[in-house]
């Protein structure tokens, strides 16, 4: 089993590759200057804010193209840094590992975040903390990047929980608002939960492996026992539900639309929360030697990708049908990390594609929201195609990409998912397939309600197409969204063969298998669906409803219902059951204790009355007792 | 000579001094009944010197009238002043002995 | 080395000295002198500290030469590290504590004493916690560890809350209970010595001593009750909530943050170093205890209602993994306890007085009573955060990197307790971030409006920013710390007689 995988043994930096920690010091210092300098930078911070990542962008393309110009066998580098913990037989070091994978992470946090930053000074021009979600935003820059060019799992993990950390502070950027400081409380806490995975899980590495290295993993991996290591792929993929909001650990991404739109493209959409895809696709010499867990990451996926497109067909709030959509799509990526190394590749083409059409959906959904004065509610929406040109416009290339209409990107990147699902089993490729028919259904659904029909604007609104700095970024993304299926498709295979462990084989932009054409017929159907259901009236308020299936989604497959029965009422219930312990056994019995001594000597205090003739008589009777035990003493 | 009789008397008066001790109320008496359990056991002491031959009883005896001299005097003061301040020499008015 | 000059001696006298002459130096002056009193030993202690790298500072006077009682001062690696943090943690806290005569908190009651004696009983807790530290005499240890109780029983009942006597008189109860069961076994070791030709209370010289299973077993459960007390273990840390409830924040953090180290401590120092077979054969049920510790304060924290006892429960959960990876005997677990030890005298003295700012503007510590402060103190909410964030054990905070090395040390031999454990960093996030949210965002309420006015001043970033920068450094580069406590639980492991489990011991095919 061991020979088949290809370990990959990472070169020592050299050269531009030595300096790859700029990457991450760049922003990491644009963020302690925002933070630390106060209201001082109040003025020019956001542009400072940019520029951090601007520099970082830099940095990546300039890794890249030196990485274009190696051998394959040297595009793997890893930087040395420091020791984090060395004790006894426990060495922990923190290193950087530059190879294809995360250059290409790289190139897609600093790029599409440059564009999202870029937006986020016009989004947030009146917003009088400006500074402070620049601050915040280069943070997540820093810790996603370290998440992603880590070399081992725990300085990962270490960008994990900075990621999460700047979610949470970006969630609740508006504290002000009781539902979005709630919303970042549940993202973190739900979060955690999935960290618990990622803590065991290198708590069991260090035990069979003695290290967390992924390079010592990969080569050490063959040594353990097949239990453990299913035990292994289970908690990482705990973790990975945590963190790309996957069923059961879903909840909180739906809630964490609170945050800034350009939170919710950056964080939520196109890079923080593809982490678990990472997580999975960079474990994958684990998940090789244990099917059952790999088959629980294909169904985590499946499951995920139907309960998301389930959410996104029944929500108004534009942003939380595009989180539902996201949920889903992130789905689509799992259930190809847990197809195996062929899938790997796949995967992080989704993720790709996917980070720039989604990002750009989001965008264009905080213009519409920009326009219609804060109001995410698409039944208040319509006909805003015509007062939006450029929105509509690239929002309609991203909902082609999305949906998976040839040749845009989401339509290859899909596609290989897709026939893959097939291949792994007909139950996921049908499954996967029907997935896609409900992705064009509901993306048509947003389309309709949003662009199209007739104009359902509350009163005093008056749409406008949003200013320059809005829209620049919105073009790009939806070039990205054009370009990006047809000039990856075969290369970023060939790409990523040697840390995905995949075995790549060629397949034309042209080139399309059977299970392509059905999922594009599958489409075209969720289209008509889409269109049929939604060209006509669409009432201003959200009707009532009996459908189950509606009702369900609308309330997030009743997962917030069953938290709160189940962790916030029965765990309060819990909690609130120790404290009465703590209060009337633990203490109280100390407490009783205290009194007991107190009664007695109460007690005896009474005998104390101050009247010399009782002292008198207790003296005698002390004396014939005395004289008692005398004589009896005698006798005996 | 055997010491019985005197052993008796010594008994007889101890206990009235006992009683008188517990049962009256004015202070006067309950000293008088003090001194009479003191004299009692020194009846007792004086009587046992005798019925064994030496003097270390009756030395004893002394010991005990000195000390209940001593007493008197400082004991009737402080009767003499608490009448003074309170008016009564009823033990039952007096309970400052508590805490 | 030949020392002419005792330098352990004047480190654990210096602050003394300095006490006694704030005790004297009456009002505003006195409290200048014990600032100073505590810098000059804060400059004085980092010096020992890493002077005591590369020297031996021991020393060893003959003092009761009938029982075999010795003046005798070493310092070790974990010395060295509580060293350092009783050093630096006393002027915080007096900085912290500065506007403790001129301003009253609401729901304080009147000062007993003045100011002066504020920092004088402050530094008396960090000389009689110095020589804890440094003795390894048993008796001598005994001597101050009962005489750290004095100074801090007065801190307890001299300022604070309206039951700030009963409080104080809980924990003393609590503290003297424990020095008496404590009291026995040293007595024990007196006999044991004794039995065996030549008594001594020396560490080095018991541990020489071969006795008998019954009477280590004994020994270890005199000395264990004792510490636990003193670290707070369920089921006897009822004190330390009641305590940090009435007593000021700095009086609190001095306690949670040096004095109750003494527990851990001792456990290393006495319970493994001198007892090695007893901790063995106890190992189960402390390790049952330490891991309902780490649970069960989690949830007491968060059903807290108020901010002062929901830091002590996190006190009482964060013991637990220290007594957790003490108890796991691997040289990582119980270096990673050491580190713990160190960093949540920081962590927690950061999140106590954090919330003596709060106290001393709303002049409540009830959560119900906030809500919306963030607004107004966006400064206080950050370093609040901040605290909150080292104390839920987020990756760079030094926490972390104690959980982690404890936990991962652990895991190998406490499988199990470890994977209950490893369920407090969720409680951990819940109990911070839902006290966060409750105090700092939503809307401001009148009275919040009304009595937090303004954010941090300079002198309350002078006490807050110099923890936080300590978490983060120790959080990103721990190694050093590690190197100097390592060889603590090196010998430790030596003496106990366990060796690490190899990688790979577990799991393989």
């Amino acid at each position: 089993m061991v020979s088949l995988l290809e370990i990959v043994i990472p070169v020592e930096a050299t050269g531009l590759f030595s300096y790859s920690w700029l990457m991450i010091a760049i922003p990491m210092l644009v963020s302690a200057i925002l933070l630390l300098g106060g209201k001082a930078t109040d003025s020019w911070g956001h542009w400072l804010g940019v520029l951090g990542v601007l520099g970082s962008l830099a940095v990546a393309l300039a890794l890249w193209i030196t990485m274009l110009g190696l051998p394959v066998a040297e595009r793997a580098v890893h930087v040395s840094g420091f020791d984090w913990v060395s004790v006894g037989n426990l060495n922990l070091q923190a290193g950087l590992l530059v190879d294809q994978l995360s250059i290409l992470f790289a190139l897609l946090v600093t790029g599409v975040g440059s564009l999202i930053f870029i937006y986020s000074v016009g989004y947030m021009a009146h917003d009088p903390n400006r500074r402070l979600f620049f601050a915040f935003l280069n943070l997540f820059i820093v810790a996603m990047l370290v998440l992603v060019l880590a070399d081992n799992y725990l300085l990962l993990f270490l960008g994990w929980e900075g990621v999460g950390l700047a979610s949470y502070l970006l969630i609740g950027f508006w504290q002000g608002r009781h539902s979005a400081a709630l919303a970042a409380k549940k993202a973190f806490v739900v979060n955690r939960v999935g960290d618990l995975g990622l803590l065991t899980a290198m708590f069991t590495m260090v035990g069979l492996f003695g290290s967390v290295n992924f390079t010592d993993v990969n080569q050490a991996v063959g040594s353990a026992s097949t239990t453990w290591l299913t035990a292994l792929g289970l908690f990482l993929l705990l973790a990975a539900c945590g963190k790309s909001a996957q069923v059961p650990l879903q909840s909180w991404l739906l809630d964490a639309m609170e945050g800034p739109t350009p939170v919710s493209a950056l964080i939520h959409a196109a890079t923080m929360v593809t982490a678990g895809v990472y997580l999975v696709v960079r474990s994958h010499s684990i998940y090789e030697l244990t099917a059952a867990a790999s088959l629980a990451v294909c169904i985590v996926g499946v499951v995920t990708l139907l309960a998301g497109a389930w959410i996104g067909s029944t929500k108004d709030d534009i942003k939380k049908v595009l989180a539902g959509s996201t949920m889903s799509q992130i789905g689509y990526m799992m259930l190809a990390a847990g197809i195996g190394p062929a899938g790997g590749a796949f995967a992080i083409f989704h993720l790709f594609t996917h980070g720039f059409f989604k990002a750009n959906l989001f965008l264009g959904a905080g213009s519409v929201m920009h326009a219609m004065n804060d109001d995410t509610d698409m039944r208040h929406f319509g006909a805003l195609r015509k007062v939006m040109p450029w929105t509509f416009v690239t929002f309609g290339i991203s909902y082609l990409a999305i949906i998976g209409i040839p040749p845009l990107a989401g339509f290859y990147s899909k596609d290989h998912i897709v026939v893959a699902a097939w291949e792994q089993g007909w139950y996921f490729g049908l499954l996967a397939t029907l997935g896609a028919g409900i992705t064009a259904f509901y993306m048509t659904r947003l389309m309709m309600m949003t662009f199209f029909g007739k104009k359902r604007w509350a009163e005093g609104v008056h749409p406008h197409e949003s200013p320059k700095i809005l829209l620049f970024p919105l073009i790009v993304l939806s070039i990205g969204a054009i370009v990006l299926g047809v000039v990856l498709n075969n290369a970023i295979q060939y790409w990523l063969a040697p840390p995905t462990g995949g075995h790549p084989h060629s397949a034309a932009w042209w080139d399309i298998p059977w299970q392509g054409w059905v999922t594009l017929l599958v489409v075209l159907v969720g289209v008509g669906i889409g269109y049929l259901m939604y060209r006509g009236e669409i009432s201003y308020e959200q009707p009532h409803t009996i459908n189950p299936i509606v009702y369900i989604g609308r309330n997030d497959l009743l997962a917030d219902q069953f938290n709160d029965v189940v962790f916030v009422r029965g765990g309060g219930a819990a909690a609130a059951a120790v404290a009465t312990l703590d209060d009337v056994i633990v203490d109280g019995s100390v407490r009783s204790a205290g009194s007991l001594a107190k009664g007695i000597g109460g007690a005896l205090s009474k005998l104390e009355s101050g009247y010399a003739r009782s002292y008198g008589l207790t003296m005698v009777i002390g004396a014939i007792a005395v004289g008692v035990v005398l004589i009896l003493g005698r006798l005996a | 000579m055997s010491p019985n009789a005197y052993l008796v008397l010594s008994a007889i008066l101890f206990s009235i001094g006992v009683l008188g001790f517990l049962i009256r109320r004015n202070v006067l008496i309950i000293f008088m009944s003090v001194e009479l359990m003191l004299n009692a056991a020194n009846l007792a002491m004086v009587a046992f010197s005798y019925a064994n031959g030496n003097l270390l009883g009756q030395v004893g005896a002394f010991f005990v009238m000195v000390v209940a001299a001593a007493e008197v005097v400082i004991g009737l003061a402080i009767i003499m002043i608490i009448f003074k301040t309170r008016r009564s020499a009823s033990v039952d008015d007096q309970n400052q002995l508590k805490h | 080395m030949d020392n002419s000059i005792p330098l352990l001696t004047v480190l654990g006298v210096l602050p003394l000295i300095f006490s006694l002459i704030a005790f004297a130096v009456r009002g505003r002056a006195g409290k200048h002198v014990a600032f100073v009193g505590s810098l000059v030993t804060m400059v004085f202690g980092i010096w020992i500290f890493f002077a005591a790298a590369s020297n031996d500072f021991s020393e060893m006077v003959p003092w009761i030469k009938a029982i075999g009682a010795w003046y005798a001062l070493s310092l070790d690696g974990m010395g060295r590290a509580m060293v350092l943090l009783s050093v630096i943690l006393v002027p915080i806290v007096l900085i912290a504590e500065w506007t403790l005569d001129s301003k009253q908190t609401d729901g304080h009651l009147e000062p007993r004493w003045g100011s002066n004696v504020f920092g004088a009983l402050a530094l008396m807790v960090e000389g009689f916690g110095l020589f804890v530290f440094m003795a390894s005499d048993v008796l001598l240890f005994y001597i101050f560890f009962e005489a750290t109780l004095i100074p801090m029983f007065f801190l307890i009942t001299g300022w604070g809350g309206a039951k700030r006597g009963k409080a104080a008189m809980k924990f003393l109860l609590y503290s003297l209970a424990g020095g008496l069961i404590m009291l026995f076994a040293v007595i024990g070791v007196y006999a044991v010595t004794a039995g065996a030709g030549q008594p001594s209370f020396l560490i080095d010289d018991f541990a020489a001593i071969a006795m008998s299973e019954t009477v280590q077993k004994m020994l270890f459960v005199g000395f264990f009750i004792a510490f636990a007390v003193k670290a707070p273990m369920v089921p006897v840390h009822t004190w330390l909530p009641d305590t940090a409830e009435q007593a000021v924040p700095g009086a609190t953090a001095l306690l949670v943050g040096i004095l109750d180290k003494i527990g851990t401590f001792g456990m290393i120092r006495i319970c493994l170093g001198m007892l090695p077979g007893a901790s063995l054969w106890a190992t189960p049920l402390v390790v049952v205890l330490a891991v309902i510790s780490i649970i069960y304060g989690a949830v007491l924290a968060i059903t807290s209602t108020d901010l002062l006892r929901l830091v002590s429960y996190t006190s009482v959960s964060h013991f637990g993994f220290m007594v957790l990876g003490i108890f796991a005997f691997t040289t990582s677990s119980i270096t990673g306890s050491i580190f713990y030890m160190l960093a949540h005298g920081f962590s927690s003295a950061a999140l106590f007085l954090a919330v003596g700012f709060l106290q001393n503007r709303r002049g409540s510590v009830a959560i119900a009573d906030f809500g919306g402060v963030r607004e107004f103190a966006p400064l206080l909410a950050g370093v609040f955060l901040v605290s909150g964030l080292a104390t839920l054990g987020l990756p760079g905070t030094a926490n972390f990197a104690g959980e982690f090395v404890i936990m991962t040390g652990a895991w190998p031999r406490q499988t199990a307790a470890v994977a209950v454990a490893v369920f407090a960093t969720v409680l951990a996030a819940v109990y911070v971030l839902w006290a966060y949210q409750r105090v700092f965002t939503g809307q401001p309420s009148d009275e919040v409006k009304k009595s937090i006015t303004s954010d941090l001043d300079g002198r309350e970033k002078l006490v807050i920013g110099p923890l936080i920068a300590l978490l983060l450094v120790f959080g990103f580069f721990p190694q050093p710390m590690i190197n100097v406590v390592e060889q603590t639980a090196v010998t430790t492991m030596n003496v106990v007689g366990m060796t690490d489990p190899l990688p790979g011991s577990m799991g393989g095919k």
